[in-house]
């Protein structure tokens, strides 16, 4: 273990951190300073140091991960680095010069590129528009895409200049944002997680990009918390927490995920354990037939031919990349949006398709969406109001009645709220404080207490843990399978395969609007999932091309 | 002079002050900014436009003066939402009534009093050509102006390097800050010209179309030109269209009420309005063309994260 603790050095001077042996790959002479250096870097929102004393060396030819988990402090500091924020204090070395980075286009003209996390991409205008405004001068002419379809082709990034990013997938968005970075040749890349929206096959893809562009001597900066992939790419690793280096890892290589995730979290994780799935499988309680919708917007995605099962006892999940369906089926279970005819959507055995949200509640479903705030919950009202939002209108069946002659009793509703949060724990809530003043982790924590708390007999549930910290993601997953071994039918929708995997009975994935049938997930790998989250079991479309999977939706 | 003729040479000075204010508007719009208060921003132009000339004598002065005021009077705007942040429809709404009000402030001595004329700008050879002369080519400098603007804005939002900015910051100002693009600094000159154009549009009124000030002049062509952006789909050819049907049909009625019809004048002056919004609505359903024209962040307030 080449692993220095550098925990306690906060607010010392810039001691550069010692050579590790990962360093030995790039080009440069012995005694060249290094790419990147960045010393004591401090900066504080509020009450919170995102970032504390943060130094970290990247060296030419290097791919350099920074680990942590959310709200490390990752983005902090690379904002800080491309200019997007300033620090408190500390500093920056290019090439052993101090620099100051007072905006992007500043880091852009020192060598700095970045690849954001969130698209910073501009969605009704084209390829080249997005790259042009990238530039520090210049539109979209001719002389632009000439150089864009050099850059593709260099390094194996196919793009049409001409096409709408609304039109395209979330991988070839990030082909645009990595061309736009590269177009100004930069000697240091940032890329901000960039595989957590792709196919583990365009991430393949990515990981060559990134080694022929470490090969040419450049520095890459790589964000993640997907320990298999930082230990197969790259050469060094910085770890945050708490917004501090807890360490600096030499060879990546010769760690293990689990050592790695240890440093990030601090402590172990807790894995999930489940008994095995029923081995006769109940009564289907979700049944889904040949579910067709229309994309909702020129943005939106077509559902086409959706069928499943999910039974009592079992796990199902839907793994896609982002942007294929899963909003809308999501929507679609939970009856935000109808079914357009009778007998597509059942709930135990009761036909559901013309039915709104609270008759499926009633009927006895509980649905989790994606976002936590202004979807699951309204982030200005009470726990207890947002209690009330999803159970004022379900059956005396499962729970205490909230809403008589439309009337809220409200002593009922702060006695579930408090029970949640106890049941549940949920940590720094009470059921007067609104949603808002919740972590993630936490806030997800009470929704889906809030839902689990009606004992509900089927459950949807859309990104379960998406921006959760790890403690509270395993904790949830716990539930998910908790819920299934008690006899209800779960069904997760989720980008995560390492969450599929690890709870899941059976997979199905999501392309493009079509669904694959479901399969145990004992018969499935990551690359005949990859596969099918590219495409290979769509029927309207036939095997994958790579395109752009909002088509049908425009003219 | 036929019917036709004299019918065509009335509409095009009708639509012109929805055009210019229409656009303006549009650019401000395209940049994310909502700025209700085009009415309030159209009468002080028309009121300081004809208080300069009456005064001067000049009505080109007239013209200058009613497009600073305009632009002056957007200030406020422009610095509370933009650099503090305040919610755009509760400051744009203040701006339409301050606006007026401070119209009606200026004027007050100056109703009735008799005003200067625009002269027509007869272009040579052009304007002596039969009907299309006097239709087209004999008209006061704010006419051509509106065309020439329209073309203008257009060759800049879609040919242009800023026009571009000026787009992506409208569509996404936290990505347009990211990339390093100054979303403050675009949208408040986009403000200012939208004040500007607005109040070329109130110094057509007041020196041109009725060469006087009467308060309330404006008469809600402010608030038709709101309407015209966002029913056009925030494109200027459209809302050229929009304007000219707005003119037609407006004209129309006040033939229809000389010709003494039997329909009561309060429904033939509410016809422009709806035949307009009827028409845009028609227009605007494509929802596709729609959400791909519309800026994205209108109306939301930018404040960077330093």
């Amino acid at each position: 273990m080449a692993m220095a603790d550098a925990g306690g050095q906060d607010g010392g001077t810039a001691a550069a951190p010692h050579e590790g042996p990962g360093a030995q790959n790039g080009q440069s002479a012995p005694d060249a300073p290094p790419l990147l250096e960045v010393q004591d870097i401090t900066r504080r929102f509020g009450d919170i140091l995102a970032n504390d004393s943060v130094s970290l060396t990247l060296r030419r030819g290097e791919i350099h991960a920074l680990l942590g988990e959310n709200g490390a402090g990752k983005s902090t500091l690379v904002k800080i680095i491309y200019g997007v924020l300033r620090p408190d204090s500390g500093r920056i070395l290019i090439e052993g010069r101090p620099v100051r980075i007072a905006s992007p286009a500043e880091a852009r003209a020192l060598g700095i590129g970045m690849v954001f996390q969130h698209f910073s991409l501009f969605e009704p205008l084209s390829v080249a528009e997005n790259i042009a405004l990238a530039l520090p001068q210049g539109t979209a002419d001719a002389a632009l895409k000439e150089r864009i379809a050099t850059i593709s082709e260099t390094y194996g990034l196919p793009l049409d200049p001409d096409a709408i990013i609304a039109d395209l997938s979330v991988g070839e968005r990030q082909r645009v944002e990595i061309v736009r970075a590269l177009l100004s040749d930069p000697r240091i890349l940032i890329l901000d997680e960039p595989t957590s929206v792709l196919t583990p096959q365009e991430a393949r893809q990515l990981f060559a990009t990134l080694k022929t562009l470490a090969a040419e001597g450049r520095g890459i900066l790589y964000i993640s918390h997907r320990l298999e992939e930082v230990r197969e790419i790259c050469d060094a690793a910085t770890v945050l927490r708490h917004g501090r280096v807890v360490a600096e890892v030499a060879d990546p290589r010769r760690e293990t995920a689990a050592s790695l995730a240890r440093l990030m979290v601090g402590e172990d994780i807790h894995a999930v354990k489940a008994a095995p799935p029923p081995e006769e499988p109940g009564p289907p309680l979700l049944h889904v037939r040949d579910l067709t919708l229309p994309a909702d917007g020129p943005f939106g995605v077509a559902l086409y031919g959706v069928s499943l099962d999910v039974r009592a006892g079992e796990v199902v999940a839907i793994a896609g990349v982002a942007g294929n369906g899963q909003r809308e089926l999501f929507r679609a279970l939970s009856g935000e949006r109808l079914a357009q005819g009778h007998g597509v959507i059942h709930i135990e055995g009761r036909d559901v398709s013309l039915c709104g949200i609270n008759a499926r509640r009633r009927a006895g479903a509980a649905f989790v969406p994606e976002e936590r705030l202004g979807h699951a919950c309204v982030p200005e009202m009470s726990l207890t109001d947002n209690v009330v939002l999803t159970r004022h209108a379900a059956s005396e069946k499962t729970q205490e009645r909230l809403v008589r002659h439309g009337l809220i009793n409200m002593d009922a509703a702060r006695r579930i709220c408090a029970r949640i949060i106890g049941e549940h724990d949920v940590r720094g809530a009470a059921p007067e404080k609104p949603a808002r003043a919740l972590s993630g982790g936490n806030l997800q924590k009470f929704i889906m207490g809030r839902e689990l708390d009606r004992q509900p007999r089927v459950f949807v549930v859309n990104q379960p843990t998406w921006g959760v910290d790890a403690g509270a993601a395993a904790i949830i997953r716990q539930r998910l399978v908790d819920l299934a071994r008690a006899g209800a039918a779960v069904l997760v929708i989720s980008q995560d395969l390492d969450e599929i995997f690890e709870i899941a009975d059976r997979i199905a994935v999501i392309s493009r609007g079509e669904l694959s049938p479901a399969r145990p997930a004992a018969e499935l790998d990551r690359e005949a999932i990859g596969l099918l989250m590219a495409g290979a079991h769509e029927k309207r479309h036939g095997r994958a091309d790579n395109g752009t999977h909002a088509a049908e939706a425009r003219p | 002079m036929n019917g036709l003729e004299a019918f065509l040479v009335t509409v095009i000075p009708a639509a012109t002050p929805l055009l210019l204010a229409a656009v303006g508007e549009l650019v401000v719009e395209r940049a994310g900014v909502l700025n209700l208060g085009v009415e309030g921003m159209m009468a002080t132009g028309a009121v300081c436009a004809f208080v300069v000339a009456h005064i001067s004598g000049n009505p080109w002065l007239g013209v200058l003066a009613g497009a600073l005021a305009g632009a002056l009077i957007s200030t406020p705007f422009a610095a509370l939402t933009q650099k503090l942040a305040a919610n755009q429809v509760a400051t744009g709404l203040a701006l339409a009534l301050f606006g007026l009000g401070v119209a009606g402030l200026i004027g007050e001595a100056y109703v009735g009093q008799p005003g200067v004329r625009l002269p027509a700008l007869n272009i040579p050879v052009l304007s002596a050509l039969p009907f299309l002369g006097p239709v087209l080519f004999s008209h006061d400098v704010l006419v051509y102006a509106s065309f020439v603007f329209t073309a203008l804005v257009s060759w800049f939002l879609f040919r242009t390097r800023a026009g571009l900015m000026l787009r992506a910051v409208g569509v996404n100002h936290d990505a347009a800050h990211a990339l390093g693009h100054p979303v403050v600094r675009i949208r408040v000159f986009a403000i200012l010209f939208g004040g500007a154009l607005a109040g070329l549009a109130g110094a057509h009124l007041s020196l041109a179309y009725t060469p006087q000030w009467v308060e309330n002049m404006t008469a809600g062509r402010g608030w038709i030109a709101l309407a015209l952006v966002v029913f056009a789909t925030w494109r200027p050819w459209r809302v050229l269209a929009g304007a000219y049907l707005f003119g037609t049909v407006w004209i129309l009625g006040l033939h229809l009420q000389a010709a003494g019809i039997g329909l009561p004048s309060q429904l033939l002056s509410a016809l422009p309005y709806l035949a307009t919004v009827v028409a845009l609505v028609i227009i605007s359903r494509n929802r596709v063309l729609t959400l791909t024209n519309t800026p994205a962040s209108l109306g939301k307030p930018f404040v960077p994260e330093r």
